[in-house]
């Protein structure tokens, strides 16, 4: 990063005095409690205002959300921009549009060092976005240089390494004047559903490694519940342990997102599968959750639905007894710990790994559709839920993977796979049928 | 968006053709459909699941996966001259993202007969009025499908009207 690029960071840290993001999350791990937090993003200030104290006044130890438009995320500037003129609502809150002083009253009162405020975006070009929030003292954000550009379009991938670059050189410059800028992986999510678990703690691993070579020492690293309970504690442990061997001299934690793949449609499966999120969160020692609620399957929730969900599971995490770590090799820790220690063996720095890593196919994420993914991989549902490899393309996992028979996967076998988890807790909507497996939010 | 990477072949189209398991090995038909997400549609799973059918149905696939510029949409359809081409959308742009995509490829002559299609969620207020319909096909697909098993058995019928170019 040149230094001039920022104009030096006068006026980015004027709430300097504000705790952490990560040591809110870090003082509550320590007195036993899980931090819960929404995804929630309004265009309206004062619906966005709402929302912030609403979730504030939740049950359960809570941290705010700012998530922003999809025009914003692709930085379509232009485009926010008309909407807030014409008063037309986005599906989030456009923090480059907005001026300082909007979304300084937005947070004012709210946002401080008993409520910390997370923004959430999904760029693959978030310069601007960082620039943004740390203008209105904001400092913390999440995404990834692989999460944030495979899944969604079309940006190449080493354009979005460079991207994350400068953006993680510039948000760690607020260590300069006395913050501690803190920085999730979306890594743990990819494409939200069939992606073998070894391969998301890996990505997760990697970004987080990403992070701190660009100067972050205030770290999460994600991990989306998957299909298969055991098999997701194993993938916490096995990412809790990556973590600790790859990121020395850093405040981290863990934050599980409930499923992100189709979800179920009755209240009462939603509400279940939310509950098991918070407590694979709570057993395996994860500090923070990511919640959905019980209108995931069918739009964007409402700020009520969002403060019973955050009640839902902290109640679920309270009662939840932690398990211990064996601490052996599980099958996912053997698999993630391959394809991390190949991949950082490409080249010291881990940008540039990553890239060589997908050219090679040793990271090869299954269907993703981008044109920097080999797509050689693919993956399924065996008979207890868990999700294995039909084929491990080139990923380094020879002799770590069972060689089994290659297992084709057809399309109505896909639609099976996906719908999966909504026919398990949906007890009432098996009726549906596949004709609307597609109709959640996947992908 | 910044506009694409040169791409000749989408990686994953390069994945074999396998019949499913218990099914008649269905003869290759030697004609390629391009799959394309609606410009601003991110969504990736409906683009998935066309490919894996289309291929147990014979068909070669080209898929350009989501958020598809109309630009690559036009120099793909010219440089392979698919089948069928398949818009997917799911976002509930569909209709708007959907109406300027053709609009670009039926500027071009040697585009005006190729076969063309659109399917998916295309509106956010679920189903789309028969205007919306009739719009779509004025401007330029041959077919609408809605989201849903009945879009699905339809868009099969048509598939196997496609004339047959070569059976192997």
């Amino acid at each position: 990063m040149s230094g001039g690029e920022v104009g030096g960071l006068r006026g980015f840290g004027e709430l300097a005095g504000y705790g952490s993001f990560g040591g809110f999350v870090r003082r509550a791990s320590q007195a036993g409690e899980l931090v819960v937090q929404p995804r929630m993003g309004m265009s309206d200030p004062e619906v966005m205002r709402a929302g912030l104290l609403a979730t504030k006044g939740a049950g359960g130890r809570t941290v705010g959300t700012v998530t922003l438009d999809s025009y914003t995320r692709v930085n379509d500037l232009e485009s926010a921009e008309l909407a807030l003129l014409e008063g037309v609502s986005l599906n989030g809150y456009p923090i480059v549009s907005h001026d300082l002083e909007t979304t300084r009253r937005v947070l004012d009162g709210i946002y401080g060092p008993d409520f910390p405020v997370q923004v959430r975006h999904g760029s693959a070009a978030p310069l601007d976005i960082f620039r943004a929030l740390m203008r209105v003292g904001l400092d913390a954000s999440e995404g990834g240089p692989i999460s944030y550009c495979l899944p969604y379009g079309r940006i190449p991938l080493s354009q979005s390494v460079e991207n994350w670059s400068r953006s993680s050189d510039l948000f760690s410059r607020l260590r300069e004047i006395g913050r501690e800028p803190h920085l999730e992986t979306f890594g743990g999510c990819m494409l939200g559903q069939l992606c073998p678990p070894s391969q998301l703690v890996a990505i997760s691993a990697l970004e987080a490694l990403f992070f701190h070579q660009h100067g972050l020492r205030s770290i999460s690293a994600s991990y989306a519940q998957q299909t298969h309970k055991g098999q997701d504690v194993e993938a916490v442990f096995a990412l809790r342990r990556l973590c600790a061997e790859l990121l020395p001299d850093t405040d981290w934690h863990v934050v599980i997102y409930a499923y992100m793949g189709v979800y179920p449609t009755t209240p009462h499966g939603a509400l279940a599968l939310l509950g098991d999120a918070a407590e694979l969160a709570a057993s395996t020692g994860s500090e923070r959750l990511i919640v959905k609620t019980v209108a995931e399957s069918v739009r964007i929730p409402t700020v009520a639905e969002n403060v019973s969900a955050l009640e839902h599971a902290a109640a679920r995490a309270a009662r939840t007894e932690r398990v211990a770590d064996d601490g052996g090799d599980s099958q996912v820790y053997a698999e993630a710990a391959a394809m991390v220690s190949a991949v950082l063996n490409l080249d010291p720095d881990v940008g540039r790994a990553m890239l060589l890593a997908f050219q090679r196919g040793y990271l090869d994420i299954p269907y993703c559709l981008h044109p920097d993914n080999q797509g050689r991989t693919r993956s399924y549902l065996d008979g207890e839920g868990r999700l294995r490899w039909a084929n491990i393309g080139r990923l380094p996992l020879a002799g770590v993977v069972e060689a089994g028979e290659s297992h084709t996967v057809t399309s109505s076998e896909l639609l099976g796979s996906l719908s999966y988890i909504r026919w398990k807790f949906d007890d009432e909507a098996i009726a549906a049928g596949p004709g609307h497996a597609l109709a959640g939010g996947a992908g | 968006m910044t506009p694409p990477v040169e791409q000749s072949e989408p990686s994953a189209s390069n994945l074999p053709v396998v019949a499913a398991p218990n099914q008649p090995a269905v003869p290759r038909r030697d004609a390629t459909v391009i799959v394309a997400g609606g410009t601003s549609d991110s969504h990736t799973w409906n683009l998935v699941f066309l490919q894996l059918l289309l291929e147990e149905l014979g068909f070669d696939v080209v898929n350009l996966g989501p958020c598809v510029p109309t630009d690559l949409l036009v120099s793909e359809s010219l440089a392979r001259r698919p089948a069928l081409l398949v818009v997917s959308s799911v976002n509930g742009h569909g209709y708007q993202d959907g109406i300027r995509m053709i609009g670009k490829v039926r500027e071009q002559a040697e585009l005006g007969s190729m076969p063309a299609v659109i399917g998916g969620k295309l509106g956010i207020a679920g189903a789309q009025s028969a205007e919306q319909l009739a719009e779509l096909v004025s401007a330029g697909y041959d077919a609408v499908f809605d989201d849903g098993a009945e879009g699905i058995a339809s868009f099969r019928r048509l598939l196997d009207s496609l004339p047959q170019r070569v059976l192997t």
